[in-house]
């Protein structure tokens, strides 16, 4: 099967500190991969390298055949991204927004227009289009924010935490929209720390833990891993990941009694 | 073609939601207006003088003489109060002591031989003492004194021509005594310009306009940056250049409103005129924004945050306020802070700016000027996009 990503040796470094470590693998057409590890593991430094945001330090990455540093015009075409933070302005009504945002990629408003309303329907936004992004609720955003990044018709979507922040409802409606995309063909990087959500959406996971993979397989798979009877995803995770809290301390995040380089303290606020 | 069209999307866009932002709003109509009625009330103008005690010595005391101090007095600059209160001193030595001790804000000596002189033709003087301690106060004090001064012995100059036009007086007249039988003498007076308020306008409308043009470009890029917004627009196939040409689009143009806000201040307020072209005033302020554009993208370039972007720019703008002339002429500065200044390209704005608006100059006095704003621009241009271009996707 063909891949629509393939990434290897991928590294990423801060100063001293490395964010990402020799990371390789591929995300195949067609496919929900879904991408784990503890905070501060290096998803989305990694998720930012692949939408062209972040430079990598070292080794090759490519989206539908392009290389994401010598080609990103070309990625950029066939990317859509739902980054941790919202991708909206408050003062911006929905439809101001989609309408910017559809511009910068150059399209005409009709068809912008064509394009947003297939999704907002879809995710009962239209009665909201017209009121400013600011008195939204996080859910409302994040539907918003979301048929933004579909703006693209992107043939992978990268989803950092989707679903975090939102109410159970919300929650429902956003991975019954993910796998109904999925089913029309666009391939998913999700990340998550629920691990029921990964359970039931992935097609395949990958595991990384201080920057590099820890594991990469089907869940089923993954499962034979964990020692006990019957495992979940989560039980398979900590035993992989290990049960220390990675803590962030003084810019430095510490584990297993090992000090590990500078990191910024804001790291996981929202 | 299409960076002009893509640098227009974000500066609309930009626009729009600053126009959005009530509180954004609100500061910045009100951030001019504050500066000018500060800067007007600081700086006083000839309507602030009322009851202000000066200290009159009229050793003379014949009928001439009184009715001079009868006018100053009598003169009236702001509705209905005095100008000055009158206060009589015996001499000279008196008048300073009095103005030592803050008694009075000036004085006026008038010698004992005044009415002698005048009555035989022959020029006299009387001399005016400045409270040095309160420069601004006794400027106006002084000019005010000075143009009654004249306005006095005017008059008299024509009753004298009078007479020998009608031939009561003898024709061996000196010229003097005729043109001006009355000299005023100042001491201890730093020539100082008509109006301070005049000389300083163009000062604040530059300082507001690329202040306010920096310190929105480095705040709106870094905020993008930290609400992630940014990640939406550098994830789009448009040119770098663009985003950063389209913001110091919006900058600029909300720049020159507030430009014009405060020449519409000066001129209802203040009674500031602009005597040469606004078209080249306008000109010369969208000069002066270019030539600090290019700082304004290097600090947000290398600032993450908001607030150091900020506080890294308040670094460049507190001694710009001081060194770039706003307040004083240069050339009263110490000869290593006239070099700073120059170095600064808020001082050459304000340069020309002054020389258009006050003195009436055309294109051609303010071509140095207009280069050299140029040049500056060019060049930290050249070097901030490329910064930026790099920085932006560490
Ligand atoms: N610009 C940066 N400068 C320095 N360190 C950074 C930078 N961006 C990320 N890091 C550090 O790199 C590490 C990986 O961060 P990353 O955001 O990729 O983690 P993550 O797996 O997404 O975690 P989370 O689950 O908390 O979102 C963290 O320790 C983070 O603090
Ligand atoms: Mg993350």
């Amino acid at each position: 099967m063909e891949n629509i990503i393939e990434v290897k040796n991928l590294t990423k470094k801060f100063g001293h500190f490395t964010a990402v470590d020799n990371v390789s693998f591929n995300i195949r057409k067609k496919e929900i991969f879904g991408f784990l590890g503890p905070n501060g593991a290096g998803k989305s430094t990694t998720i930012r390298m692949l939408t062209t945001l972040l430079r990598p330090t070292s080794g090759d990455a490519t989206i539908a055949s392009h290389d994401v540093v010598k080609k990103q015009d070309q990625v950029r075409k066939h990317i859509g991204l739902v980054a941790e933070k919202i991708i909206l302005y408050d003062h911006l009504t929905a439809r101001e927004n989609l309408e910017f945002f559809g511009r910068l990629f150059h399209l005409p408003k009709d068809e912008i227009k064509r394009r947003s309303e297939k999704w907002i329907g879809k995710l009962h936004m239209t009665e909201w289009l017209n009121a400013q992004v600011g008195t939204f609720s996080t859910g409302m955003k994040q539907r918003i924010n979301i048929v933004r990044a579909l703006l693209t018709e992107p043939d992978i979507l990268f989803l950092d935490e989707p679903t975090l922040g939102l109410d159970p409802q919300t929650t429902h409606m956003i991975r019954g929209f993910i796998r109904e995309l999925n089913n029309q063909g666009v391939s998913v990087l999700l990340t998550t720390h629920d691990m029921l959500e990964a359970e039931e959406l992935s097609d395949r996971i990958a595991i990384i833990d201080h920057g590099k993979i820890a594991a990469s397989d089907t869940v089923e798979n993954l499962k034979k891993r964990a020692q006990k009877e019957n495992p979940t995803l989560e039980d398979v995770f900590l035993a992989i990941t290990g049960k220390e809290i990675r803590d962030v301390t003084n810019g430095r995040v510490a584990t297993r009694g090992h000090m590990h380089g500078p990191i910024r303290a804001n790291n996981r606020v929202r | 073609m299409q960076t002009i069209f893509d640098l227009w999307q974000i500066a609309k866009k930009d626009l729009l939601e600053f126009r959005r932002d009530r509180l954004r709003l609100i500061t910045f109509f009100i951030m001019p207006i504050f500066m000018m009625i500060m800067v007007g009330f600081i700086f006083p103008n000839q309507n602030s003088i009322k009851n202000i005690s000066i200290g009159v010595v009229n050793q003379d005391n014949q009928s001439v003489s009184q009715g001079l101090v009868e006018s100053i007095i009598d003169l009236k600059l702001s509705g209905d109060n005095p100008a000055f209160v009158v206060k009589d001193y015996s001499n000279i030595e008196a008048i300073k002591d009095g103005i030592k001790k803050q008694e009075i804000s000036g004085g006026l000596f008038i010698p004992s031989d005044f009415s002698t002189k005048i009555a035989q033709s022959e020029q006299t003087e009387v001399t005016v003492v400045e409270d040095q301690s309160n420069p601004q106060i006794s400027q106006m004090v002084n000019q005010v004194l000075v143009k009654i001064i004249d306005g006095f012995s005017g008059q008299l100059g024509q009753q004298k021509i009078n007479q020998i036009l009608v031939g009561r007086a003898s024709a061996n007249t000196s010229a003097q005594s005729i043109m001006a039988p009355i000299q005023a003498k100042l001491i201890g007076i730093i020539p100082g310009n008509p109006n301070y308020f005049e000389f300083v306008a163009p000062g604040i409308m530059a300082m507001i306009v690329m202040t306010a043009v920096l310190t929105g470009l480095a705040a709106s890029i870094s905020r993008e940056k930290e609400q992630g917004t940014l990640d939406g627009i550098l994830i789009s196939p448009i040119n770098r250049l663009a985003i950063i040409l389209g913001k110091a689009l919006s900058q600029s143009i909300r720049g020159l409103i507030q430009g014009a806000i405060v020449l519409l201040l000066a001129f209802f307020l203040f009674g500031v005129t602009v005597h040469g072209s606004l078209l080249l005033v306008a000109l010369l302020l969208i000069l002066g924004i270019f030539s600090f554009v290019g700082l304004g993208i290097l600090v947000s370039a290398i600032a993450t945050e908001q607030e150091t972007a900020t506080q890294l720019l308040f670094m460049f703008q507190f001694p710009m306020l001081f060194l770039s002339g706003v307040f004083f002429p240069i050339l009263m500065m110490p000869s290593i802070m006239q070099k700073i200044a120059h170095v600064i390209p808020l001082t050459y704005a304000i340069t020309a700016l002054r020389k258009v608006m006050v003195l009436g100059a055309g294109f051609g006095a303010v071509r140095t000027e207009f280069l050299i704003l140029l040049i500056f621009g060019v060049v930290t241009l050249t070097i901030s996009v490329p910064v930026f271009k790099r920085v932006i996707t560490k």
